[in-house]
């Protein structure tokens, strides 16, 4: 196990290098930069925009800059935001908060609704419900995020019932913050869920529909094991492998649908830092964000490889 | 079952000739903006008059009503009938000067099929011109990821080794960043204000390079269990050369696998081309793409009261579904 652990663990840290050597040079090698839009105003002088560049250390060498950050970075200062003026470490820390927060309840939503209706498909496959309800799943997977959260937003504004954006109220929410930062949550986690639901209700089923194929599944059924006893105890120990694979890979496009429902809905997570950083040409900023972003995904897998070990014994033979 | 990719064929005919014909199907010019009438709700096309009378498909002329913004109402006592190629002012399609669209009405009436945006400008026909953007952006993406993905895979699957490793790494390296996040760290480090086709070529670029990952590691693993194949070994025996085999006889095995592929990458490209052009990071007014028509909608006062102006997210539902129908057919005709 902790060999296991380990190899995981170095691997996630030197993918996650390589990810910032990738951010720091795509900003680096990009035309213009944050002090050429202050070239254009006849009111700076070249004498003050050069005392920013040597300030900011923008004059030096690509590697030597690289290399400073990366130290840093070891130590947890992720450099400077030119646009917000402000240590990116310190901007960065409560978006992530905030985007966990936001990403987590809604993981939590779209698994506590498609998991049992998955299992409930596969037991009942070719029922009509079922079929109506797997044609609503593949429907929903071809609405975009983008659409979804415009329609939140519609349903919010025209309604009133919930907040049309933001994480809390201007007052704090008053004597019960958190019911107030729950009312905010609904909506954007809401829609987030709808995003990621879909996909895993129709794994969760095709993966079941395989374990209930398998020989132990059958041989159970031929002994007698009552159906019920067949879905939960044999087909869904062997459909465990496939789901938390999934749940895994599954992390990735959550943070990428995170990122058009924190900017549409305004929840204040990475997202909308992030393009605040690209439209403002803010080098480190973008850096940071991404590099945030990947650490958050190598960690997310990194669990997801820990349950594995645990829920799958096969994983723990071969290893 | 066979009548399928009849049925597939034809609805991808529906969507893209008016793409191709964009300019034709359009109403009017989508860059005129008609101050005047800003915001104006979808015009109906009727068939029964104000005297309850029946007549072929017309128009009545939209009319701002006094002392209030933006509201409109009909006004009786002129019918504009739609009809088939009426006159325009000169544009061209595919190269060719043409003086007509598709239809239309005659000056002083106004077909305005889905209403107009906050400049006045025709909402049906920015969506037509806007889809020769956002529906083409995404296959071509595609392409190119699959391209990419056909050489990388294939080469780290033949030559194993070292190669195969560094492209593996690589590949790795991109999946472990969320895509959006990446494609914005991408599309930071090129310039925001572009001439529109430069504009174009550059999303196509950037977002068929990000996505090349995972195609490219199914690519790999169809070569690895292609060459264990017998048909394989028995083409080396028989003295084909490395280059021959790949093409010959892996290559056409991974082609099915990178064009399912493909199929499932479109609409996820198309929407990450709206989805930039939306967020102020893709191609800019007053050329027209899905994204930026969309942008209108982050206004308050629009969202709750211009329903119309969802167009364009609502047009890529059926075209995402359509794409993953063609992904599933690819499928089932190949395993």
């Amino acid at each position: 196990m902790l060999r296991f652990l380990g190899t995981r663990v170095l691997h996630g840290a030197a993918l996650l290098v390589a990810v910032s050597l990738l951010t720091f040079g795509l900003a680096a090698l990009a035309p213009g930069s944050f002090t050429d839009e202050m070239r254009l105003d006849p009111r700076v002088s070249p004498e003050t925009v050069a005392a920013m560049r040597a300030r900011y250390g923008l004059d030096r060498a690509f590697p030597i800059r690289y290399a400073a950050w990366l130290q840093s970075a070891c130590r947890g200062d992720l450099g400077f935001s030119l646009a917000y003026n402000a240590d990116v470490a310190t901007l960065l820390v409560p978006r992530i908060g905030n985007t966990l927060v936001l990403t987590l309840a809604a993981t939590l939503a779209a698994w506590a609704l498609a998991l049992p209706l998955g299992v409930w498909a596969a037991a009942y496959r070719d029922t009509t419900l079922e079929r109506a309800c797997s044609a609503v799943a593949a429907a929903l997977a071809g609405v975009p995020d983008l659409l979804l959260a415009l329609g939140a937003l519609v349903f919010a504004a025209s309604t009133g019932l919930f907040p049309v954006g933001g994480m809390r109220s201007a007052d704090g929410g008053g004597a019960w913050p958190a019911l107030d930062l729950l009312r905010h949550l609904v909506l954007p986690a809401a829609t987030l869920a709808v995003t990621i639901a879909p996909p895993v209700f129709r794994h969760v089923r095709g993966a079941m529909l395989d374990a209930s194929r398998a020989t132990g599944v059958v041989a159970a059924r031929a002994r007698g094991v009552p159906e019920a006893g067949l879905l939960l105890r044999h087909s869904l120990k062997l459909a465990a492998n496939p789901i938390v694979t999934l749940a895994g890979l599954s992390l990735a496009s959550l943070l990428s649908a995170s990122l058009v429902v924190e900017v549409i809905l305004a929840w204040p997570g990475l997202g909308p830092l992030l393009l605040d950083g690209v439209l403002s040409r803010d080098v480190p900023l973008v850096a940071g964000a991404t590099t945030v972003a990947a650490a958050l995904l190598v960690a997310a897998n990194l669990a997801a490889d820990v349950a594995l070990f645990a829920v799958d014994p096969r994983i723990r033979v071969t290893e | 079952m066979t009548r399928r990719p009849r049925i597939l064929a034809i609805a991808f005919a529906a969507v893209y000739l008016p793409v191709l014909l964009a300019p034709l199907v359009a109403t009017g010019d989508p860059d005129r903006q008609q101050r005047d009438i800003p915001l104006v709700p979808p015009v109906p096309v009727h068939v029964i008059d104000a005297a309850g009378r029946l007549h072929a498909p017309f128009v009545y002329r939209v009319v701002a009503l006094p002392d209030r913004f933006s509201a409109y109402g009909e006004d009786p006592s002129v019918r504009y009938p739609v009809r088939w190629f009426p006159p325009s002012e000169p544009y061209t399609l595919l190269g060719l000067p043409m003086r007509h669209r598709l239809i239309g009405v005659d000056a002083p009436g106004r077909l305005l099929l889905l209403g107009t945006d906050q400049f006045g400008r025709d909402e049906w026909s920015r969506l037509v011109m806007g889809a020769r953007i956002s529906l083409v952006a995404g296959p071509l993406a595609a392409a190119l990821t699959v391209s990419i993905a056909l050489v990388l895979g294939g080469f780290a699957g033949v030559r194993g080794g070292l190669a195969d490793a560094t492209i593996m790494r690589a590949a790795e390296l991109c999946l472990v960043l969320p895509w959006l996040y990446l494609l914005f760290a991408v599309r930071a480090a090129l310039p925001l204000h572009l001439e529109p086709d430069r504009v174009f070529l550059l999303l196509v670029g950037i977002i068929g390079l990000v996505g090349w990952a995972r195609p490219a590691r199914l690519v790999r693993g169809v070569v690895l269990s292609a060459r264990e194949r017998e048909f394989v070994t028995a083409a080396e025996s028989a003295g084909a050369s490395p280059a021959r085999v790949l093409l010959r006889h892996v290559l056409p095995q991974a082609a099915t696998v990178a064009l399912v592929q493909a199929a499932i990458l479109v609409p996820q490209y198309i929407v990450a081309e709206v989805t930039l052009s939306f967020l102020g990071l893709g191609v800019a007014e007053p050329v027209p793409s899905w994204g930026n028509m969309l942008a209108v909608l982050q206004r308050y006062s629009v969202i709750v009261s211009s329903w119309w102006l969802f167009a364009p997210a609502v047009a890529l539902v059926p075209v995402t579904l359509l794409y993953y129908a063609l992904a599933e057919t690819l499928r089932r005709r190949w395993s």
